[in-house]
């Protein structure tokens, strides 16, 4: 490992920001009986057996699940630095097991999110203040159309002028595929220069567990925002929905697209659907890489410089 | 058919598409946003040498290629083939000129080489990186040009001809790259 001091010293500057703050420092398991349904997360399903019984469990994707229960039952402001895993997500930014930085405060917009973000990496990244871009601000800028309004065919059509290579199997109607492939070929590479950029307002389809919103040209975007830092994805953000109903319905679409995919659907949560029945407060929420995190502070080029045991 | 699947895709990897057999040559993992996971390949050809970029969406697969590779001894041309023996197992194997390649004016009987087979059939050889060869013929030097980076063609005994500087004559040994077909040095005669 050649950076075990920066990775100390990192992770105790982290726990000063955000205990300075106000923050509570929470651990929520590892290993449970739920796992939030996501499109393209694979969680890893972990077998007990014990006699004649098997039992399975979720190792977490992240701790969302319960630090949101722990909001419905009364805490206000909470970060958490644990362990996460996704099945097969391995390469220089990815590894199946990695560090997680993750946080919740009541209260707060997607704006009041943003800004909580971009004064964490101003202090543990000695960063500029972020530049804030809405998807759509992003894709006319670097690709001259509308991503809100885009057709399939049309978007198959910018992917094809910029030569950008169509991966097989992809579905070439989904707008949110060409949508990804356009953002990731031709516009993070460009986002977070001189200073992080944070993307936000995304289209309502890609909204994950992120509140819809309306903005002022009366389109419908999802108040969730991303923040880049040198053309690397460090953190994802909602401003969160509350409606344990509309959540129980993407959950359930989440899994009509799986398994259309092909995929093994995952059972509901039903304890966090129970738990925000009960109320969930107004909250914006967010969680970051934190090996990312360290290669961007010290500048590695892959998380294998920055881990004391490599993964294959 | 064995095949892999996205999440077993790596670097070396052997595998056929349309019936082509393709190594891995580079894998590059990728996954945007909430998106799709995305694997960006680097495929050579193993028959033509090329390489071309493939992506996969996660949840793709690829047909396994039987592809094996083992060193073969060369031992003949017969007419328009060139006859290659397995050194393990004494089989052997027969490629055409145009399956041999470039290689084919550096290669001497009993010489080494890498063959590289797909379901049984021999497909492609790779030459050592470095040969020794002796000049069969070039242009006498000329009296007092020991300039080195004067360059003229030679012919190898083995049929290729290459640029060699001026100093150069007939019966000399050189070492040779037979990737690029560039003369390294001259040498002594190989023991």
């Amino acid at each position: 490992m050649k950076h075990p001091e920066q990775r100390a010293l990192l992770l105790r500057r982290l726990r000063q920001f955000f205990d300075e703050r106000g923050f509570l420092e929470v651990e929520t398991p590892l290993l449970a009986d739920e796992v939030i349904p996501e499109l393209h997360i694979e969680p890893f399903s972990v077998v007990e057996s014990r006699d004649s019984t098997r039992r399975n469990r979720w190792l977490q994707a992240s701790p969302e699940l319960h630090m949101k229960r722990l909001l419905s039952a009364g805490a206000k402001a909470i970060y958490q630095i644990t362990r996460s895993f996704r099945a097969s997500e391995q390469g220089p930014l990815h590894r199946r097991e990695f560090t997680i930085v993750e946080w919740y405060r009541t209260g707060d917009s997607m704006d009041a999110g943003m800004q909580l973000l971009d004064d964490l990496c101003q202090t543990l990244l000695e960063t500029k203040p972020a530049k804030r871009t809405s998807y759509a601000e992003a894709f006319q800028k670097h690709l001259e159309f509308c991503p809100h309004t885009a057709t399939a065919k049309q978007l198959a059509e910018h992917a094809a002028a910029h030569a950008i290579a169509v991966p097989e199997g992809m579905d070439a109607e989904n707008c949110d595929e060409w949508l990804n492939l356009l953002l990731a070929m031709k516009i993070e590479p460009q986002l977070g220069r001189d200073a992080p950029g944070i993307l936000h307002s995304y289209p309502a389809s890609q909204a994950v567990l992120a509140k819809i919103a309306t903005d002022k040209n009366g389109t419908n975007i999802a108040e969730r925002f991303e923040l880049y830092w040198h053309g690397i994805e460090l953190a994802n953000g909602y401003h969160e929905l509350t409606d344990a109903a509309e959540l129980r319905q993407r959950f359930i679409q989440v899994n009509q697209q799986r398994q259309q995919d092909g995929r093994q659907s995952l059972p509901l949560p039903k304890s966090l659907l129970t738990a925000m029945e009960q109320g969930l407060p107004n909250c914006a929420g967010c969680a970051l890489g934190f090996d990312r995190l360290l290669m961007l502070a010290v500048g590695a080029k892959s998380i294998d410089e920055v881990v004391a045991f490599r993964s294959d | 058919m064995a095949s892999y699947s996205t999440n077993e895709f790596k670097k070396g990897l052997k595998v056929q598409i349309d019936g082509v057999p393709y190594q891995m040559v580079e894998m590059n993992f990728r996954k945007p946003g909430k998106g799709t996971a995305l694997y960006e390949c680097k495929l050579k050809n193993l028959i033509r040498g090329t390489v071309t970029d493939r992506t996969y969406r996660a949840g793709q697969s690829l047909e396994a290629a039987d592809v094996s590779e083992f060193t073969a001894q060369y031992l003949y041309r017969q007419g328009e083939s060139f006859v290659f023996m397995d050194n393990s197992d004494y089989e052997q194997y027969e490629l055409s000129g145009e399956q041999v390649g470039e290689g084919a004016g550096f290669l001497k009987e009993g010489m080494d080489c890498q063959l590289v087979v797909y379901n049984n059939n021999p497909i492609a050889v790779t030459l050592p990186n470095h040969v020794v060869l002796q000049v069969e013929y070039c242009e006498p030097t000329a009296k007092g040009n020991t300039a080195t980076n004067v360059s003229k063609p030679v012919k190898l005994e083995t049929g290729a001809e290459i640029g060699a500087p001026a100093f150069i004559n007939i019966g000399d040994w050189l070492r040779v790259d037979t990737r690029t077909q560039e003369y390294i040095e001259r040498t002594k005669e190989p023991e």
